[in-house]
């Protein structure tokens, strides 16, 4: 390169924005960042350079416009004086194309275009570079001129690009562009009009076919459904205005635990609809014929037993015939006349069918919500800006009441010197003999985290061995010797369950972990390490019928009532807990302590409940049908109890809370251990267990899944023709291949995902370095520019 | 569908369904919203579209953002004619944008642009400071808010000019999960 180019320094003087610009921004003020390193350039290279002085000399010297007046924020007025070319060099910079996209109309539609350009699948649109006058700013010689007339056509090429847009796209993109809302409305109106006049459709590249048109006006209508459906939607949603309530006074963290509640609600309100239709409304028309029902007493809601034995709730009273059956004979002798059509109904078959589905449909619907949240809250990137993140992301826009406010703000305070604090102990960190003490400390707390486990589920076990000897002495006895007997494993197992997560926060407060994220997530390990041993070791006794429901024919229905006795309890529990853990407390720190503080509001615990309370529902629904309703009703009580009780007694967490990260957490957690546990847990009792051969809908077969079997060869012998149906599970569901297989493949699509990720991190990476290189090359050309005018100064 | 309403017209209803995040009835009720704040002032008939702006003391009143430490820029940013009055087409934008339907990189602009305190299109030292100091009601000590800016710029700033541009700040905020949540306010009961 022998010559470097002319470059002519025509800058506006004037670079107001104009009535048609919509964003307030004030592209004059200057960069001050530039200005230290401006500064710094006393010593120059020469030699380079004189072939520029050679061009510089042909400049007029009126070219240098007088500094800006707006010369503001940073800049000395004395460094203006001595460097004449310094504010220039600075207006320069301010008009550079990355900079100014926020000027004009066109600029930030076609910004929008191209970032938006890899989403697009038409490949029908207008290629950018047939455009004679490209529209796109990066490429527009902006640096030197701002002739309207010039940004009017650059508008007008934008209108055309996006005359070329699909319909829906076309909405997508005035709701997402960044233009206030006339712009917006003109544009739409230009939009339209356009639109309508047929010239123009002749240059579009967009062939009109009636096809597509069909497309458009059918993807129009169904927006505008789907526009008036969701208003309907909108006023119809459950506790709006109280889920508002709560997230304006506690903000988004205590939110996230009711609207997991909202979401368990209509998890079982689902299967609860599911279970009515296809089981109980049915056995309900038809009942089978009852040996002699026991009185009611009120004990009934709450042990489950005694009147309530023999109900629709148990899985005991549902018959294991075909119900209205035309071929039966019945024994009192049918009078009525025979009906034009009688269906038939195989009510085992559909028992297990619609479990089978109610678990099959929770599981795509959590599957469906985990991958959802995942997206919102986990991106690709480098884990660190913690800090910055805490500054610009921490203040909840939903909080409005002015205590809260007031609370958030110390919040943020306080968050923001630990961060500062972690990050000076990071700097210099622990010496060997205060890091072993910490490690000392830690393994401590978890061998008597991990030891009281292990304590508890021992205690549970003798317990029950306790009670069943307990049980056997009290059948003598009276009713309500009985049915006490029958409560205290229950009440034994709900009182560990709420002690002893206190325990454990004390132990969190003794261990000192170093960030409180971590805390966070050690607390509800341990909690969930507890509940679901415990669970494990009840499943475990109710399958192998060795303690509990030894004694009874029925077995299902013993163990339908244990869980129903489980669910009960854990309600009274809960409310107890609220009742001491936040209204007692709240009294105590108030009347006794006389301090401002109320307690807090334990999210993670009290998730963790929720999740206990629905892993028992799921454990329990084979045996107990109706238990999907009785959770409905309790989750609505707790609703309303958890929300007044908040509202009086407690104050939102003071640790830092990622509410979304957190959420994704908890859905995950109850999928996880809790879901798949109860799926297997259903899965091994219909596979391998025998059902009882007095009562149910499996009496007398070998296993429950003997059923299914049963239907297939009766649906080959009706018709040999669908002789290839009992193929699917004889190769495919027992066959111990097939699952193998199914293993491998999610293992490798998982090792793909590892290794995508992997690969996105390392271009992460390097689209970091470029950026810094390109900033390194900006430094490098202001240096040159400085060193131009320092030349031109010193020959002239 | 409904009663006749004559405060707009379908057109500008459509017009509006189509460039906010709202629905009909939710317009509507946000006209009475506006309307509620200076009932002498603002029309009830908006079909010719009439040019009346509430100015900032009016709106920074309202209860969603009477508490909040940013309200007089976030309505700066919505403004159009710079001193903060907001004509309903910038009350209906602002509260479109921090709904809870608005795309993040929506939010990101006007995220960015609200901590934009002298509106250079960078968010400087000073902003930072202006930043922290209405975030945490002036708790922090000078020493302390030296340090979080000198941190988070250092954090942030991807290309060494010791400012955080649009393209940093952004990058930033896609790795904030929070960020949809915490900028999201319903105005609407």
């Amino acid at each position: 390169m022998s010559r470097l180019p002319t470059v002519t320094l025509r800058v506006p003087e004037n670079t107001e924005s104009d009535g048609r610009e919509p964003s307030p921004d004030n592209e004059g003020a200057l960069h001050s960042s530039f200005c230290q390193l401006i500064e710094e350039q006393s010593s120059l290279v020469a030699g380079a350079i004189e072939m520029e002085l050679q061009e510089r000399g042909r400049e007029p010297s009126a070219l240098l416009p007088p500094p800006h007046p707006m010369a503001t924020t940073g800049l000395e007025p004395e460094q203006g004086e001595q460097h004449p070319g310094y504010a220039t060099t600075l207006r320069i910079l301010a008009n550079m194309p990355s900079r100014t996209i926020g000027r004009s109309r066109g600029a930030i539609l076609s910004q929008y275009y191209n970032r938006t350009a890899r989403l697009r699948r038409r490949s029908s649109r207008p290629s950018l570079q047939q455009l004679s006058l490209t529209a796109r700013s990066s490429l527009r010689h902006y640096d030197l001129e701002s002739d309207p007339a010039h940004s009017t056509l650059a508008d007008k090429q934008s209108l055309l690009e996006l005359l070329s847009l699909p319909p829906a796209q076309r909405s997508h993109m005035l709701l997402e562009v960044p233009l206030s809302l006339e712009e917006k409305r003109s544009l739409r109106r230009q939009l339209s009009q356009k639109r309508s006049t047929p010239g123009l459709r002749a240059h579009s590249a967009d062939p009109t076919s009636p096809c597509a048109w069909c497309q458009d006006c059918i993807v129009l209508g169904c927006r505008t459904f789907w526009y008036r459906f969701l208003a309907l939607v909108h006023t119809a949603q459950p506790w709006h205005y109280a889920l508002k309530q709560i997230g304006g006074r506690f903000g988004s963290s205590v939110l996230s635990y009711f609207l997991f509640l909202k979401m368990l609600l209509m998890l079982n309100i689902f299967s609860f609809l599911l279970l009515l239709v296809f089981v109980v409304a049915l056995q309900a028309a038809y009942p089978p014929a009852v040996a002699s029902p026991r009185p009611f007493t009120g004990l009934e809601f709450l042990t489950g037993a005694g009147s309530f034995t023999h109900s629709l709730l148990y899985y005991g009273y549902y018959s294991n015939t075909t119900l209205n059956d035309p071929s039966a004979s019945s024994p009192s002798g049918n009078t009525s006349p025979p009906r034009a059509t009688q269906l038939p109904y195989n009510m085992p078959l559909a028992y297990v069918f619609t479990i089978g589905a109610s678990f099959f449909a929770t599981c795509i619907l959590l599957m469906y919500s985990i991958y959802h949240s995942f997206g919102k809250s986990y991106h690709v990137g480098s884990s660190t800006g913690v800090l910055a993140i805490k500054v610009f992301c921490a203040w909840d826009f939903k909080v409005v009441q002015r205590r809260s406010v007031k609370l958030q703000s110390e919040n943020i305070c306080t968050q923001l010197k630990e961060l500062l604090a972690e990050q000076r102990l990071r700097s210099c960190p622990l010496s060997l003999p205060q890091r072993l003490r910490h490690i000392t400390v830690l393994l401590l707390a978890w061998l008597l985290a991990l030891g009281t486990v292990l304590g508890c589920v021992v205690a549970v076990h003798y317990f029950s061995e306790h009670m069943h000897v307990q049980e056997q002495g009290a059948a003598a006895g009276s009713a309500w010797q009985q049915e006490g007997v029958l409560l205290a494993l229950p009440l034994i197992v709900s009182l560990l369950n709420t002690l002893m997560p206190h325990f454990y926060n004390l132990l969190a407060a003794w261990e000192k972990q170093d960030s409180p994220g971590a805390e966070v997530y050690v607390a509800i390990c341990r909690n969930l390490l507890l509940k679901m041993v415990v669970l494990g070791l009840l499943c475990y006794q109710w399958l192998s019928r060795r303690v509990v429901c030894s004694a009874k024919e029925c077995w299902e229905t013993c163990v339908g009532q244990d869980l129903y006795r489980f669910v009960v309890m854990d309600f009274i529990f809960t409310l107890l807990d609220t009742g001491f853990g936040e209204l007692l407390w709240r009294l105590i720190l108030e009347k006794k302590l006389k301090s401002k503080q109320k307690p807090e509001f334990d999210i993670a615990r009290n998730v963790l409940e929720l999740i206990y309370g629905q892993t028992l529902t799921w454990l329990g629904v084979l045996f107990a049908p109706l238990l999907p309703a009785v959770q409905v009703l309790k989750l609505l009580l707790l609703f309303y109890i958890k929300k007044t009780s908040l509202m009086q007694n407690c104050q939102s967490p003071s640790k830092p809370w990622q509410a979304s990260h957190m959420s994704t957490v908890f859905i995950t957690l109850l999928f996880f251990p809790s879901f798949l546990g109860a799926a297997v847990f259903v899965s091994y009792t219909i596979w391998s267990v025998k059902p009882s051969e007095t009562c149910g809908p499996f009496q007398g077969l070998q296993t429950i899944y003997q059923t299914l079997k049963v239907w297939v060869e009766l649906l080959e012998e009706s018709n040999p023709n669908i002789a290839w149906f009992s193929w699917i599970p004889q190769y495919l569901v027992e066959n111990t291949i097939f699952l193998f297989f199914l293993t491998g493949v999610v293992l490798a699509i998982i090792y793909l995902n590892i290794h995508v990720l992997r690969g996105q991190h390392r271009i992460i990476r390097l689209l970091e370095e470029q950026i810094a290189n390109e900033g390194e090359d900006k430094r490098f050309l202001i240096r040159k520019i400085r060193s131009i005018y320092e030349h031109k100064e010193h020959c002239a | 569908m409904g009663n006749k309403q004559t405060i707009f017209t379908d057109e500008q209803l459509d017009a509006y369904q189509d460039c906010t995040f709202f629905t009909r009835k939710e317009i509507l009720r946000l006209h009475g919203r506006y309307h509620e704040m200076a009932p002498n002032v603002v029309p009830m008939d908006y079909t010719k579209d009439p040019d009346v702006k509430l100015p900032m003391q009016l709106i920074i009143n309202m209860p969603e953002l009477k508490e909040n430490p940013f309200k007089e820029r976030i309505v700066e940013s919505f403004s159009e004619d710079g001193e903060g009055s907001l004509s309903f087409n910038d009350f209906v934008d602002m509260f479109s944008v921090l709904s809870e339907m608005a795309p993040r990189e929506l939010k990101a602009i006007y995220a960015f642009k609200i901590y934009d305190f002298n509106t250079d299109n960078f968010i400087c030292k000073a902003d930072l400071e202006k930043t922290l100091n209405k975030l945490t009601r002036e708790e922090l000590t000078a020493e302390e808010i030296t340090l979080v800016c000198e941190k988070v710029i250092e954090e942030a700033d991807m290309d060494g000019d010791g400012k955080l541009g649009f393209a940093d700040f952004e990058n930033m905020i896609s790795k904030a999960p929070d960020f949809l949540r915490a900028y999201s306010s319903s105005v609407l009961p």
